[in-house]
């Protein structure tokens, strides 16, 4: 009877990394975006955060993406 | 040759019906953080999810091998036995789902299955090792590691997103929930609809209709998806509701979180060949991003009857599919006294439930005040009464499940045989 407590913990750490790195970058997306409608309601524009933001969507995407491979896989 | 055959057909139909039962019990973890948090409607959520449900049983079939080529030594088994098994799994899905409260599909079909392979070859059929290591441990370290990473998850978003507000904020919320539990989704479909297609694969070799180490025929994968998009689409409202108010309340950064995290350990640890239990994953990141909110609360109460209900599933499924296991072996007519049990105690359930009916109208509690965590009030009373008052020892689980259905005669029948009590803890 092995345990594989290998495999136990780097589910663990891959959970814990891939949580932390989607919930960051998803969330700083989210912050640039709404940097940028605040920007737009002072009839400013904030492309520096748009762009930042939408890079952070698109990893978020990848990292979807990532996942369903990894079911399809 | 025709009862042999007759036979097989009855195991296809019950674990379609199990398929079913775990689609319905399920959807909760997909898509209660999304109900609770208004990110999608009711209706619309469980539709998602059944759809996402059907395409991810087409994807793997990975899972289903784990059980039909792993778990029970094949050769030993005929098909009555695999009925058992899905007795005791059906029973407690709906048992559960009856007191409104998340537990393991995956444990209750594996319970039902031990308990019936040991009442039908011993001791000997299990493979213990594969038991703890494939089932237990992950089982125990799911809703851990989920609860963790979406704690420190909730803490983050609400860190960094300090200056995130307004409509922005508000739509990426959603959005980002909606993708996350569209994962959950797709991950369930992969591993649950599986689950029942490696049954039905186990009962066709044991049957000896399919060739042992077969891979399922295509039309087990296509039955066992529908099976379980209709029932995630039926929805179990009531344990959605408890998922999605009764632990915590959950704000959508929260629900973001605790979905994100739990998407996350899903797919890691399937990807390593666990039979993982999406419900352990879901239910711990859901506490998680509770306690990970500052002011936020985790409801013990509730979440004590959820464990206590996660530790009675394997015992008292295991002790359900024994004591079919047992009277099929009394012949035909055996199995179909057995048979006529479960659909008396599914519709009696089903009865029982209708005295306080949960649906996409009142899934999210607004009938009731936000402080009360116990979300069934008149028919559960009695129940969860039981289940908490039977926490010490796990035999006990029978009785309660004796207690809420009402098909007296039949239990009555199988009664006098009850004595071998100690069949209830095989594990």
């Amino acid at each position: 009877m092995n345990i594989d407590w290998a495999a136990l913990g780097s589910v663990f750490g891959v959970s814990l990394v891939a949580t932390l790195g989607l919930v960051a970058l998803f969330t700083l997306g989210i912050a640039g975006l709404s940097r940028q409608e605040r920007a737009v309601a002072r009839g400013e524009s904030a492309a520096l955060a748009v762009t930042g933001a939408y890079a952070c969507f698109a990893a978020c995407a990848a990292a979807v993406a990532y996942g369903i491979y990894m079911i399809v896989a | 040759m025709e009862s042999f055959s007759l036979i097989l057909a009855i195991v296809v139909v019950t674990a379609l019906a199990f398929d079913f039962t775990n689609g319905f019990h399920d959807t909760a973890n997909a898509m209660a953080t999304t109900i609770s948090t208004g990110a999608l409607k009711p209706k619309v959520a469980v539709a998602m999810s059944a759809v996402l449900n059907l395409v991810g049983a087409f994807l793997s079939v990975e899972v289903a091998n784990t059980i039909s080529k792993g778990l029970v030594d094949e050769t030993g088994i005929r098909p009555e036995v695999i009925f058992a098994a899905l007795v005791g799994a059906i029973l407690w899905n709906l048992l559960t789902w009856l007191v409104g409260l998340p537990s393991s599909s995956s444990h209750a079909l594996m319970g039902g299955l031990i308990g019936a392979a040991v009442a039908s070859a011993g001791v000997g059929a299990v493979h213990g090792g594969v038991l703890l290591t494939k089932v237990l441990l992950p089982a125990v370290a799911a809703p851990v590691v989920a609860g963790v990473a979406a704690l420190v998850g909730t803490r983050l978003t609400y860190r960094l997103g300090r200056k995130a507000d307004g409509r922005a904020a508000e739509k990426g919320y959603r959005a980002g929930q909606i993708a996350s539990a569209g994962l959950v989704s797709l991950a369930h479909g992969t591993n649950d609809a599986q689950k029942t297609m490696g049954i039905i694969t186990l009962a066709l070799i044991a049957g000896g209709a399919l060739a042992p180490a077969s891979d399922p025929p295509l039309w087990v994968i296509l039955s066992a998806g529908l099976a379980i998009a209709l029932g995630t689409y039926l929805g179990g409202w009531r344990i959605i509701r408890t998922m999605g108010r009764g632990l915590t309340d959950l704000q959508p950064q929260q629900g973001f979180a605790a979905q994100t995290s739990a998407a996350t350990v899903i797919l890691a640890s399937s990807h390593l060949g666990f039979s993982l239990s999406t419900t352990h994953s879901v239910s711990g990141a859901v506490m998680g991003s509770g306690i990970g909110r500052k002011g936020g609360v985790v409801r013990w109460s509730t979440a004590t009857r959820m464990f206590v209900a996660w530790g009675l599933t394997l015992p008292a499924a295991a002790f359900v599919g024994a004591l079919a296991e047992w009277v099929t072996k009394l012949g035909d007519w055996g199995t179909a006294l057995v048979a006529v049990f479960l659909v008396v105690s599914s519709a009696a359930i089903w009865k029982v439930s209708r005295r306080e009916v949960v649906d996409h109208t009142n899934v999210n509690g607004d009938d009731e005040p936000a402080a009360t965590p116990q979300p069934e009030p008149e028919p559960a009373g009695v129940v969860t009464a039981a289940m908490a008052a039977v926490t010490p020892p796990p035999a006990l689980g029978e009785e309660l499940k004796v207690t809420v259905p009402a098909p007296v005669p039949v239990v009555t029948a199988s009664a006098p045989d009850a004595p071998p009590t100690p069949a209830a803890t095989p594990v």
